[in-house]
């Protein structure tokens, strides 16, 4: 099978606020998709991967990308009002919702904040929740080069991903890698920076959707029975580990955690 | 010339395992390796030197700001200017300075900056840091990309609570006061100086240029690595069309006086190994958080230290290494006058904050590098500027008559017998 053809597109979303940049690949059920904190990788294989199933939408979070327009926002409150922008821009409302760590944390607040517009929801390794006997992993007090080993079950794979082949002791790399490491999680540090809490636990039970938890049994930076915490407050709620696979499931199962999403999207 | 004895308070007894045993001397390092008894000694024998350096004739006495960090004992440096106000009464307490983004609300330090200068009779210079990465973002948790934000708007509020005669009220995004009123109010009027210290954020530079702020480059890696960074500096000062008194800046220095330049390195080469090797010895995922620096910094900015080889660095370098680098200058008295002076015309500060304590240095030690320094090597740097000899922006302007403690401590236990 050849690989889907990836478009990206400058989304308006008005009211003078930066366009948003948005990835749309495949064909099928629409599905939109929230990133995590580290953005979408070059080729991304997990997007890929959704796109295989279905025509996926992925909005670029401002400071990711060529999305701007991050100083606007300073909060919670505000990224989620608007990734609802976005997708009532895209004219998805409704449609089912995928996230990623911060983007599964963004997708339920969203879920939560507006219940009667997300009907199925697909939240795979978030954040959002803070256990004080588990505390979440500082991301934001790690080197690049410890990266691979908190994220992924396969360290390898991980680094070659993650620097797709390159050394970041070339300081050329390097510097390119650390203006969009700050962008990034300068934005991200809204929402996840110094404790990646923000409240969520008392907006949970709002959750109408049909919901789907996915983790790596091997996730080192939010531990797997994270998410049975999310899943013990969240109504209609399943918890699927994921063996073999860390935080970035995504990258290390794309077919599982594609199939696992596709079973959601497609029950009764 | 206006010269500042500093003292960063580094804890002295880190025990000679602590960098294969700690990651960080910063953030995350066992408070288990202080110990308050021995910190009554430390703290009293710090505060003894910074009285000793105002009788030595030096123009100002320094305290800072740091959290968790067993380089820096001052989490509050205006307890410390506070004991200083009433234990001297000439030099100039510079308190650099109060991160103000840390403080809710932040008129508090408008009420404590005022409470030291009515105090000390108008001795106060008030310090503005943004504040460490380590000591805003991780430690005291505030959110990187917010931080400079958070800053400004603390910055304003103080600036008006000085000015304003009535109270007002202040809706900000990070503090809203009704009844923003400030008692007391400072003596200097409408403000005490006030001095930025920066490590290298571009947007200081104007920010300093802008409010008529002394710019202070706070660095332990010597003049000589300053250079870009202060040329950096004037040239904004001549871009935005300033005049270039030397008192627009200052710049911190590590200095080692003894007889000889043999008898320095006998004497203080240990404690500045301690100081490089155990102070500085700081992970570097907390230098810097994501968001903290913005991205017009980065791109000027040195990166080297994100790097695997670069971990742990400065403290391999040897004695030698550091002084010819001008790490620190040291050496008898015609060595480290000849250094200075390159160090004041080179990065042409009028301001210099003297670190004469360094590490683990004793206290007779400290006491002797200070004495040196002030009659062997200060006198000689007094007329560097002339033509802005008279140039009293940036420097304080206290009482005539200032009040001292009228019962002297000795008077006082004589009357409790």
């Amino acid at each position: 099978m050849t690989a889907p053809t990836t478009t990206t597109h400058m989304l308006e979303i008005g009211h003078g606020r930066a366009p948003v940049e948005v990835w749309r690949a495949g064909k099928g059920a629409d599905l939109v998709y929230l990133h995590g904190a580290g953005g979408l990788m070059p080729d991304d294989r997990f997007f890929l991967a959704l796109a295989g199933q279905f025509r996926v939408h992925a909005p670029l979070l401002p400071g990711y990308g060529d999305s701007e327009g991050e100083e606007e926002l300073k909060d919670m409150l505000d990224t989620t009002l608007h990734t609802g922008d976005v997708i009532d821009a895209l004219g998805l409302i409704g449609a089912p919702l995928v996230g990623h760590s911060m983007g599964g944390m963004i997708a339920a607040e969203l879920a939560a904040l507006a219940p009667n517009e997300v009907e199925r929801l697909a939240l795979i390794a978030p954040a959002g929740l803070w256990l004080d006997e588990h505390p979440v992993e500082d991301l934001f007090a790690k080197l690049p080069f410890e990266l691979p080993e908190l994220l992924f079950h396969d360290v390898a794979l991980g680094e070659s991903l993650m620097t797709a082949g390159l050394d970041l002791d070339d300081p050329e790399f390097l510097s390119a890698f650390l203006i969009t490491t700050a962008r990034r999680l300068g934005m991200a540090g809204k929402l996840l920076f110094p404790i990646p809490d923000r409240g969520l636990s008392r907006r949970l039970y709002r959750i109408k959707a049909k919901t789907l938890i996915l983790w790596g049994a091997s996730d080192r930076l939010i531990k797997p029975l994270y998410g049975e915490a999310f899943a013990a407050a969240i109504a209609d709620c399943e918890l699927q580990i994921v063996p073999e696979a860390g935080h970035l499931v995504t990258h290390e199962k794309p077919e599982k955690v594609v199939d696992a999403i596709a079973t959601l999207v497609n029950a009764g | 010339m206006k010269f500042t004895w500093f003292n960063l308070m580094p804890w002295p007894h880190l025990p000679d395992d602590f960098r294969e045993k700690n990651r960080s001397v910063w953030v995350d390092i066992p408070s288990s390796l202080y110990d308050p008894v021995k910190g009554h000694e430390v703290y009293n024998t710090y505060l003894d030197q910074l009285e000793y350096a105002e009788s030595l004739g030096f123009d100002g006495i320094g305290v800072n700001e740091h959290h968790a960090n067993a380089y820096g004992l001052m989490p509050s440096p205006n307890i410390m200017a506070a004991t200083l106000a009433r234990r001297t009464s000439k030099a100039a307490l510079v308190v650099l300075g109060n991160s103000i983004a840390l403080y809710n609300p932040p008129i508090r330090v408008a009420e404590e900056f005022a409470m030291l200068d009515v105090i000390s009779g108008g001795r106060l210079v008030a310090g503005f840091p943004v504040g460490t990465s380590m000591d805003t973002n991780y430690v005291y948790g505030q959110i990187p990309a917010l931080t400079r934000e958070k800053y400004t708007e603390a910055h304003e509020l103080i600036m008006r609570a000085w000015k304003e005669d009535e109270p007002f009220s202040f809706n900000g995004r990070f503090t809203q006061l009704r009844y923003a009123n400030c008692w007391p109010k400072p003596i200097q009027s409408p403000r005490p100086p006030v001095f930025i210290p920066g490590g290298g954020s571009i947007e200081t530079y104007d920010f300093c240029i802008e409010n008529e702020y002394s710019y202070s480059y706070l660095s332990f890696t010597g003049y000589k690595r300053a250079q870009l960074l202060m040329d950096g500096f004037w040239n904004r000062v001549d871009e935005m069309g300033a005049d270039r008194s030397p008192y627009r800046a200052g710049f911190a220095q590590t200095i080692c006086v003894a007889e000889t330049d043999a008898e320095a390195k006998e004497l203080y080469a240990e404690h500045v190994n301690y100081f490089f090797n155990r102070c500085l010895h700081v992970y570097p995922g907390y230098a810097d958080a994501p968001g903290y620096r913005t991205i017009k910094t980065i791109k000027k900015g040195a990166l080297s230290q994100y790097t695997r080889s670069s971990l742990g660095a400065l403290g391999k370098l040897t004695w030698e290494e550091l002084v010819a680098d001008g790490h620190i200058i040291a050496g008898g008295p015609e060595t480290v006058l000849r250094q200075m002076k390159e160090l004041i015309t080179g990065l042409k500060v009028g301001n210099i904050f003297c670190l004469l304590h360094i590490g683990n240095m004793t206290n007779e030690k400290t006491m002797l590098s200070s004495r040196l320094f002030a009659e062997e090597v200060m006198p000689h740097l007094q007329n560097m500027w002339p033509e802005w000899e008279d140039d009293e922006r940036f420097w304080i302007h206290p009482l005539e008559d200032r009040l001292e403690p009228t019962v002297p401590l000795a008077t006082m236990a004589e009357a409790g017998r």
